[in-house]
């Protein structure tokens, strides 16, 4: 392994302003579980690595009804299990965060780490896309917001200019109805990475079972996460039937670009787009039909 | 432990706690990579990016002159080696290949093959070097498959290779036919009612040790050298390294480490050698460790293989003739188990007429290893599960099926003379009669499987001595390593024959320069023929002890005899009481000095290992995923010395066989580089895929052993993927060909079969 430089700044300004002199030579260092395997096998060699795990500002849960959730980039994914808001408002994107390698893979993984890293296996991502989380983002010559669903633009390459940090997500308050679901398919039961995974967030008029909003992430079927906007469309004013919940998983299939490699084959791979698509939006709307968020 | 055990014996049978268990839980023990010495420099190996080129040139000048880097080294600095076989530690080898494998000459044959190592004063300043090592190649088209391989006009891999069939003219990937026949194939398909032919492929896979390779070179100023690795076979490492270093056999001591899990791929050679040359060129001592990658990419594998399996049998059952075709990967240079295939596929059954026809195939992948029961796990997918179909057509239950057609005392063996006394109808009737397959299995989209399978074992040769120390405690020194249980197994049998706690036997693995020659852990031979060194070395110091109690007594030696741990006068009564090893230990100085009770043997007389398991799945029809729900193995021990590292065995071989079966593969892309070099695509079974295997063991001693041991390392691994396929036929109704039966297979059965069916609706619309 090649000789690298390591910092550990104590504030936001510091770390951009780090990360903006080193441009393409440093590498944010959030948990680590992807990086430090990047170094050793030498597919990535920064010459500077910034560890953002000291700044308050990316350690944050910070949640209310009001407002909605603040989650920050470099929280554990342990730490979002652990948070009883998380799990209650948010049980799809928890149950990616704590699907995530092993216990002690997710005391150091984190959901910014996962996104930004850049892979179509990211379990948190559709979770993410399927809530409308927005990507906050702080750089040399600013802030912006980002949603996470046009985050990635191909395996490994992300909006993130040099020097531009991922700060936290801004994910909507829960409706009264409201609740999300992630699943994903392993070969494996543990200790392993989505061949496919599905996120879907539903918001229902339980009056009728009608769907007030929906929406559904697909991981693992593309260069990129996949936010599904023909699927999730249909979805919506519709009653959740077993024909509304067979045509979102038809559209779903319809959006999944994915291909033949050693963890599926395309043509499994979509099949299985449709299997959990249906299998994500029960398990949403039942949560949703149980839930009374206010 | 002093709970005693069944047929007379008082040690053998109980469970008594491993002498290196402390050592191994509280992190004591030092495998090879925990090694270090002063000055000690650090090796690291560059690898082939390509699976087949020939290489034009290498340049080392940038990486050496990188400050920290103290030498490089090429095949130029190995000897030339004769290109034919030889005898070389257990088995014949091609020294060329061997060396050819070490550091590629010429050409390089896989991805990941080794072209150069380095030595530096870290290991990250030897990995930078790597980068600086400038090697032009011409790429030549890669062959990955046994079936590419063969076709006529196949691109070479090994210019000078030649087989007997085909002459010494013509070029060729086969490296051998090998046939085997009896009656008459056509003769007996006509007396079939019913025959199955069916088609499989299996995939390369690795054999999945947890420690990856590793090896410390010392080579000292006056020409000799010693190596600290982990291994299966020190003398083995000894004698394949001088060979390949072109260094007497007698100037290199071995040093066995501690060994985390062989399974057969570490019975060979990969860093020792690199070791040696790069401690010779510095001076100092040199270590190398591999990385998961390079295990994956340049170590071990089984053969991937295609095979072909068509059997008959009457309508009452009987199997009337039986043909098989293997073509087995042996990797880039030759020596795949495809005669081990040839010959375990039809070993369960008694069957009048068979023709096996069996090739070894040299393809743009590493060099196959050993790998526990090399070659049967493969065949027997096939042979199983035609068998298992074959039952279903006779209306006759699976298990009965095993029974009416079993290989029994007097049974011709495939190759060879015919069974003497073997256990195979035992582990079906054990499996019969378990609460497992008594067990009534309900509910959708379950099924439940069975399958037996059939291992040689081996002899061969090993040594032992045993000391008796003045307090009356025992040493037991052997050359064969630890690698399951083999200290408390070997220390076990020592206090059996000598009547002492098993707590005063202290068993030490020596290095080779200090204990007789012993062949490599293989064929499952450890307990079988070092326990049986173990056993006459035991009862060596017997008749010494004899002797020196004789000279206390002032009685002649056949005047003393010695039961239950006492030495006692043949004639009972008069003064003379009777005396314990630990009695008489303090007098020996007076009789004649220390007692060492010595054996070798080349052990003849191996018994065949065999075993049956029943496994239950339950199978996702919308993914095609197989979770096991229940898995049980019944497997013909001989004589279990330490039960519960026999159960440790057949569990191990078993949750091998079931990963082999589920989701384990080579997955090389179309450039012929291997894409999952990591144990997060290299799919092992972790513990939540696996239930608790349930273990019976069947004790059908070995004729002709002192204590009718049978090997039982090996043969665990062969059933598992037939039973798993039989078990997912019975579950969703698709009879898969296939190894892994991963998900995407599986699912694009079920998919196939549910078309047909739609369509044979369809049809009758």
């Amino acid at each position: 392994m090649h000789a690298i430089n390591y910092e550990a700044p104590k504030s936001l300004d510091e770390a951009v302003k780090l990360l903006a002199a080193h441009g393409e030579k440093a590498r944010p260092l959030s948990g680590g579980t992807d990086l430090l395997i990047q170094l050793r096998a030498g597919t990535r060699r920064p010459e500077f690595v910034v560890d953002i795990k000291k700044i308050p500002e990316l350690r944050r849960i910070s949640f209310s009804l009001q407002h909605g959730l603040k989650l920050g980039a470099a929280v554990p994914c342990i730490e979002i299990h652990e948070n009883s808001d998380m799990r209650k408002y948010y049980p799809g994107l928890t149950e990616a965060a704590h699907l995530i390698g092993s216990l002690q893979i997710q005391s150091r993984a984190t959901v910014g780490g996962n996104l930004c890293n850049g892979s179509p296996a990211a379990d948190t991502t559709p979770a993410l896309i399927a809530l409308g989380a927005q990507a906050r983002i702080v750089g040399p010559k600013g802030e912006r917001m980002v949603p996470v669903d046009g985050f990635c633009l191909a395996p490994g390459r992300t909006v993130l200019q040099p020097g531009e940090l991922l700060v936290e997500f801004h994910i909507p308050a829960p409706e009264r109805h409201s609740s999300d679901a992630y699943l994903r398919f392993i070969p494996r039961n543990e200790m392993d990475i989505a061949v496919v995974g599905v996120g879907a967030a539903l918001s229902l008029d339980v009056s009728d079972d009608r769907v007030v909003e929906a929406r559904i992430g697909l991981g693992a079927v593309g260069p990129t996460p996949i936010f599904a906007a023909e699927a999730s469309k249909s979805l919506i004013g519709k009653t959740l039937d077993a024909a509304a919940i067979e045509n979102a998983a038809r559209l779903a299939i319809a959006a999944a670009t994915p291909i033949d490699d050693m963890r599926g084959t395309a043509e499994f791979r979509r099949h299985v787009v449709g299997v959990l698509t249906r299998r994500a939006l029960a398990k949403a709307a039942e949560r949703a039909r149980e839930a009374n968020q206010r | 432990m002093a709970a005693s055990s069944s047929n007379g014996f008082r040690v053998i049978g109980t469970r008594p706690i491993r002498h290196d268990g402390v050592d191994k839980v509280t992190g004591r023990a030092k495998y090879g990579a925990d090694y270090a010495f002063p000055g000690m420099l650090y090796g690291k190996v560059l690898r082939s990016p390509h699976p087949h080129a020939n290489i034009k040139s290498i340049k080392i000048d940038k990486a050496l002159a990188l400050p920290g880097v103290k030498a490089i080294v090429t095949s130029a600095d190995l000897p030339a080696l004769p290109d034919k076989m030889e005898a070389a530690g257990e088995q014949a080898i091609n020294l060329n290949h061997l060396s050819m494998n070490i550091l590629a000459r010429g050409k390089v044959l896989y991805d990941g093959h080794p072209i150069a190592a380095v030595a530096a004063t870290s290991p990250h300043i030897a990995e930078e070097a790597l980068r600086l090592i400038e090697v032009e190649y011409e790429l030549l088209p890669p062959v990955m498959t046994v079936e590419d391989a063969m076709k006529p006009g196949a691109t070479i891999l090994l210019p000078s290779l030649r087989n007997k069939e085909d002459g010494p003219d013509k070029e060729t990937n086969v490296a051998a036919h090998l046939q085997f026949k009896r009656g008459d194939v056509a003769e007996g398909f006509k007396q079939a009612d019913y025959v199955i032919e069916r088609e499989f492929k299996t995939a390369m896979v690795h054999q999945g040790y947890i420690e990856p390779h590793n090896a410390v070179g010392i080579y000292n100023a006056d020409g000799h050298a010693t190596i600290y690795c982990s291994t299966q076979g020190s003398f083995v490492v000894r004698a394949l390294s001088a060979a390949v270093l072109g260094i007497p056999e007698g100037k290199i001591k071995v040093v066995p480490a501690e060994i985390g899990g062989g399974f057969g791929g570490k019975t060979t050679i990969y860093l020792e050698p690199l070791s040696v040359l790069l401690s010779q060129k510095t001076g100092h001592p040199v270590k190398l460790t591999m990385t998961r990658a390079e295990v994956l990419r340049a170590t071990g594998p089984t053969s991937g293989s295609t095979i072909r399996c068509k059997m008959g049998a009457t309508k009452d059952g009987k199997i009337v003739a039986a043909q098989c075709w293997l073509a087995y990967e042996a990797g880039a240079f030759p020596g795949s188990p495809v005669g081990a295939g040839a010959m375990t596929i039809l070993a369960p059954y008694n069957i009048p007429n068979i023709l096996v026809d069996a090739y070894d195939v040299v393809v743009n992948r590493p060099k196959t290893a050993a790998y526990r029961a090399p070659g049967a796990s493969n065949a027997a997918m096939a042979s199983e599960t035609v068998l298992d179909e074959l039952a279903e057509k006779c209306g006759i239950d699976p298990l009965e099926m095993r029974l009416l057609n079993g290989s029994e005392e007097g049974t011709p063996q495939t190759v060879g003379p015919p069974f003497k006394r073997i256990g195979f109808k035992e582990t079906v009737e054990a499996i019969k009669n378990s609460d497992h397959y008594k067990s009534k299995l309900t509910g959708p989209n379950r099924g439940r499987g069975v399958a037996s399978g059939f291992w040689f074992n081996v002899g061969l040769q090993s040594s032992a001595t045993v000391n008796i120390h003045t307090d009356g405690t025992v040493s037991v020194v052997i050359g064969s390593v630890d690698i399951g249980g083999t200290r408390a197994a070997q220390a076990m049998i020592a206090a059996e024959v000598l009547g002492v706690d098993i707590n005063d036997v202290r068993p030490t693995i020596a290095d080779t320069d200090s204990i007789g020659h012993t062949d490599v852990t293989g064929g499952s031979r450890t307990c079988f023929a070092t326990g049986w060194a173990v056993y006459e070395a035991a009862q060596d110091c017997v008749r010494q002890l004899k002797e020196r109690a004789a000279k206390l007594w002032e009685k002649k030696p056949d005047e003393v005899v010695f039961e239950n741990g006492m030495l006692k006068p043949a004639q009972p009564g008069g003064e003379l009481k009777p005396m314990s090893i630990k009695q008489i230990a303090p007098r020996l100085a007076r009789t004649g000095g220390p007692i060492v009770g010595r054996a070798t043997v080349n052990a003849r007389g191996v018994g065949p290992a065999f075993a049956t398991v029943c496994v239950d799945v339950e199978v996702d029809p919308d993914t095609g995923k197989t979770q096991i729900l229940r898995a049980t193995i019944a497997q013909d021990a001989g004589k279990a010395i330490h039960p519960s590292y026999v159960e440790g065995q057949m569990q191990g071989g078993m949750a091998q066989g079931l990963g082999w079966g589920l989701n384990e593969e080579y997955f090389y892309d179309d450039r012929g580089i291997l894409r999952n070099t990591g144990l997060l695509d290299y799919r092992m079974p972790t513990c939540l895929d696996l239930p608790p295997i349930e273990t019976i063991i069947v004790e059908v001693p070995t004729p002709g052993h002192p204590l009718g041991i049978r090997g039982v390392g090996e043969v665990s691994i062969v059933p598992p993927p037939a039973a798993l396929a039989n078990a997912i036929y019975r579950a969703v109704g698709v009879r898969m060909t296939e190894l892994p039966m991963s998900p995407p297979r599986v699912l694009k059965a079920i998919l196939q079969k549910r078309a047909a069916g739609e369509a044979q609706a369809a049809a009758a619309d």
